[in-house]
């Protein structure tokens, strides 16, 4: 039976089962729901629950468990000495599925019988053509391994889909049955629910942390191999990221993290004092009607992608400031050649910025007790003095705590760097000259035609792992701050 | 429940410090203050009392233009401070806030050392003229404010880390460390526990040989205790107005009858 029969199959009977197990539960009680211990749906959905959940569950298990068994099972029937040179193991194995997948269709279509299949010799028959003739394209001719193995896969891909089917209907089957004994007027049907739906929740959370393991593992098995090949201390200790292919790559990290940080640097003077003169106005100053207004438009700053940010660097801010401070700046200067540098870069990032700083900041300044303006006002204080004196010392820790979680988005800011800040990777203090930063070089390291077992690739692996360890440790501190302030006022 | 001998001495020196005519206050739509007119004694204790709702917050932060800060406020009418029409245009609301200082409800130290939050006041006025002189308007102050003796040793912990009854405490020094001439004080006991209320009220009653002292309570006890004059606030309108011992013992309107037997309320 086909997976997706079997499936259908199953809700079909589980639905059946709400019906059921409502109409039981009722009988049983008279019709009078108030007999009941909860109410119907619950007996219905935990009836519906037990035969659906179990058997799904088991499918799930099995579509992942199954390839993997035949897989290994088959791939013992390949001997080392029989893989042809230049080739491996997966590529036989590929084509092994390919052919199983060929008879699979052959025998559908009706073209073939299942006694045909098995009679079948690669010594004879020329498979290929055969098989090209039902519309399964092959790369090459079948040698009697490949088909002898791809018989064997079909054939026990066949008997596991036959036996998934049977203990799956098996368990849908049982489940309905048990639930449905179960459902007696002072079942505790709803506890029942209530429990699967907080599996249900937990499930959820436990995927969510599940996956940000799984990254950073994979992550980490690429930054040990990296490290395998790359001495650590040049790394880490190192002066000079000069990347080639010829195998004496000096790849450290540290001029990157300085561009990284500069550029960082550099968008928080802008955000920062921006953002924060923003939130103040538009929580202390403004009447609700500005508010209302202006508030939704800064916080479109922060739906506008950050590739448009890029151009607006690239094409705008960059042939601004060479205007300024270029060679024929209006300032004459001749600081800065190029319209990618440091610079505009970190303007535009700071811009990008803004809405995450003012918009934390504002929530945070709300969150001061009126009483503690009301108090200063009572004094004989100005707002202004209440503002600087009062409040701001009040919500510092919160405004902290929101410039260091929007230092994290700067560190970790991709596209605006890739076009606004260049490409040179070197240890500089001047604003006006070309950057590069850690997450565009794991860009330009990953886009590359290298090889993948390479150091000048894996390097990306471990840049990344640097990276998240950075933003990692400034989010924790941010969280601790924020959380240690919201401590005084509750 | 009073000491009715100092009451008479205090009744017979009366000189307004307050005095407010046809006073009228709205919030949006809403008549909150209908028609008040009062006159508020100098150098002693004057008690608004009245069910929830009824205006006497409102009215009590008329007298320091705190309704200033609410946008849908709008009072009308006068109110003269020795004389003077406080809602002129020419009267700073922040000077006039200086003179008339205001304790809240639920005590509001700011989170800064206990030094810093009386400090707060004088160094914004500019009443210090060095180190020294600030460090005696505090320790004046938290005198004062009958604080001194629990904290005289820990001036730079921070003021939230005392309890509620020494918070309000706090806050009253801290309202007295910029030299007010009226003391309004807006139910400065109901968060307090009964120990806590005991010795606020006891300040309250030492305050007034300085200072005029407004006091909005719940309490009719505390009403009765600490007030030489009593106003009974009534959906808006000052139903009754005269000596404590009067209001309590042979009110002339039946509602503050009603209200101080506890029918209405």
């Amino acid at each position: 039976m086909p997976l997706s029969w079997l499936v259908l199959l199953v809700l079909a009977l589980a639905t059946a089962g709400y019906f059921v197990g409502r109409i039981r539960v009722l009988k049983l009680a008279g019709g009078d729901v108030r007999a009941l211990h909860s109410l119907p749906i619950y007996y219905g959905t935990n009836v519906a629950l037990s035969t659906a959940v179990p058997a799904l569950v088991v499918v799930m298990v099995w579509l992942l468990v199954q390839p993997t068994l035949i897989e290994r099972s088959v791939s013992g029937m390949i001997a080392p000495e029989m893989i042809p040179e230049g080739s491996n193991l997966n590529l036989v194995m590929s084509d092994v599925r390919r052919v199983a997948d060929g008879l699979n269709t052959a025998i559908a279509g009706g073209a073939m019988s299942l006694a045909e299949v098995e009679a079948m010799d690669a010594t004879v028959v020329d498979v290929r053509a055969r098989l090209g003739e039902l519309g399964v394209a092959l790369g090459q001719n079948v040698r009697p391994e490949v088909l002898a193995a791809a018989k064997s896969y079909r054939s026990a891909a066949v008997t596991g889909n036959t036996l998934r089917t049977l203990i799956v209907l098996a368990l849908a089957v049982v489940g309905f049955g048990i639930s449905f004994s179960k459902t007696k007027p002072d079942y505790r049907a709803r506890n029942v629910v209530e429990r699967a739906v907080l599996a249900l929740l937990m499930a959820a959370a436990s995927l969510a942390i599940l996956t940000t393991v799984g990254i950073v593992l994979s992550m980490l098995f690429e930054t040990i191999n990296f490290f395998g090949l790359h001495n650590w201390r040049d790394f880490f200790f190192g002066t000079t990221w000069a990347p080639n292919f010829r195998g004496d790559s000096e790849l450290s990290i540290l001029p990157l993290l300085w561009g990284t940080l500069y550029i960082s640097f550099i968008a928080l003077l802008v955000a920062v004092p921006i953002g924060l003169f923003a939130a103040i106005y538009l929580s202390e100053y403004a009447g609700p009607k500005t508010r209302a207004i202006a508030k939704p438009l800064l916080e479109i700053l922060a739906g506008i992608p950050t590739i448009v940010y890029g151009l607006f660097a690239l094409l705008t801010v960059g042939p601004l400031l060479v205007n300024m401070f270029g060679q024929s700046g209006s300032l004459g200067l001749g600081w800065m050649s190029g319209a990618t540098s440091v610079l505009t870069a970190g303007i535009v990032m700071g811009i990008m910025l803004i809405p995450f700083v003012s918009s934390l900041s504002d929530d945070i300044i709300n969150a001061v007790p009126q009483t503690m303006r009301d108090g200063s006002l009572g004094l004989g204080a100005t707002p202004s003095e209440t503002i600087r004196q009062v409040v701001i010392p009040a919500a510092l820790p919160g405004i902290v705590g929101a410039i260091l979680l929007a230092a994290s988005r700067a560190i970790g800011e991709t596209m605006i760097v890739v076009m606004g800040a260049g490409a040179i990777a070197k240890f500089s203090a001047n604003p006006f000259e070309s950057m590069t930063t850690i997450t565009t070089r794991i860009v330009s390291q990953l886009t590359g035609d290298g090889d993948f077992a390479s150091p000048e690739t894996l390097v990306a692996f471990a840049l990344g792992l640097s990276l998240f360890v950075l933003t990692l440790g400034l989010n924790v501190l941010a969280l601790y701050i924020v959380r240690k302030y919201r401590e005084q006022y509750e | 429940m009073y000491d009715t001998e100092k009451l008479a001495t205090d009744v017979n020196q009366t000189e307004t410090k307050i005095s407010a005519r046809n006073v009228q206050v709205y919030y949006g739509d809403t008549h909150a203050i209908k028609d008040v007119n009062v006159d508020i004694d100098a150098k002693a204790v004057t008690a608004f009392i009245g069910p929830s709702g009824c205006g006497k917050s409102t009215f009590l932060r008329c007298i320091n233009r705190m309704n200033d800060t609410i946008d849908v406020c709008r009072v009308e009418g006068d109110i003269k401070i020795d004389g003077e029409d406080i809602y002129d245009k020419r009267v700073d609301p922040v000077q006039l806030r200086a003179k008339v200082g205001m304790v809240f409800q639920k005590p509001n130290p700011f989170p800064k050392s206990i030094y810093d939050n009386i400090a707060y006041g004088p160094r914004i006025h500019g009443l210090a003229k060095n180190k020294a002189d600030l460090d005696e308007i505090v320790e004046k102050s938290l005198r004062r404010g009958a604080i001194w003796n629990e904290v005289k040793d820990r001036l730079h912990a921070p003021g939230t880390g005392l309890s509620g009854g020494q918070q309000q405490r706090l806050c009253i020094a801290r309202a007295v460390a910029t030299e007010p001439e009226v003391l309004l004080m807006d139910e400065p006991c109901s968060a307090l526990d009964p120990i806590a209320t005991a010795q606020v009220e006891e300040l309250i009653d030492e305050l007034r040989d300085q200072y005029s002292v407004v006091i909005v309570t719940h309490s009719m006890q505390q009403a009765a205790r600490v007030s030489q004059k009593t106003a009974f606030f009534h959906l808006g309108n000052l139903v009754e107005y005269g000596d404590t011992s009067q209001i309590f013992t042979t009110p002339q309107d039946e509602r503050t009858e009603s209200y101080i037997t506890g029918r209405i309320g």
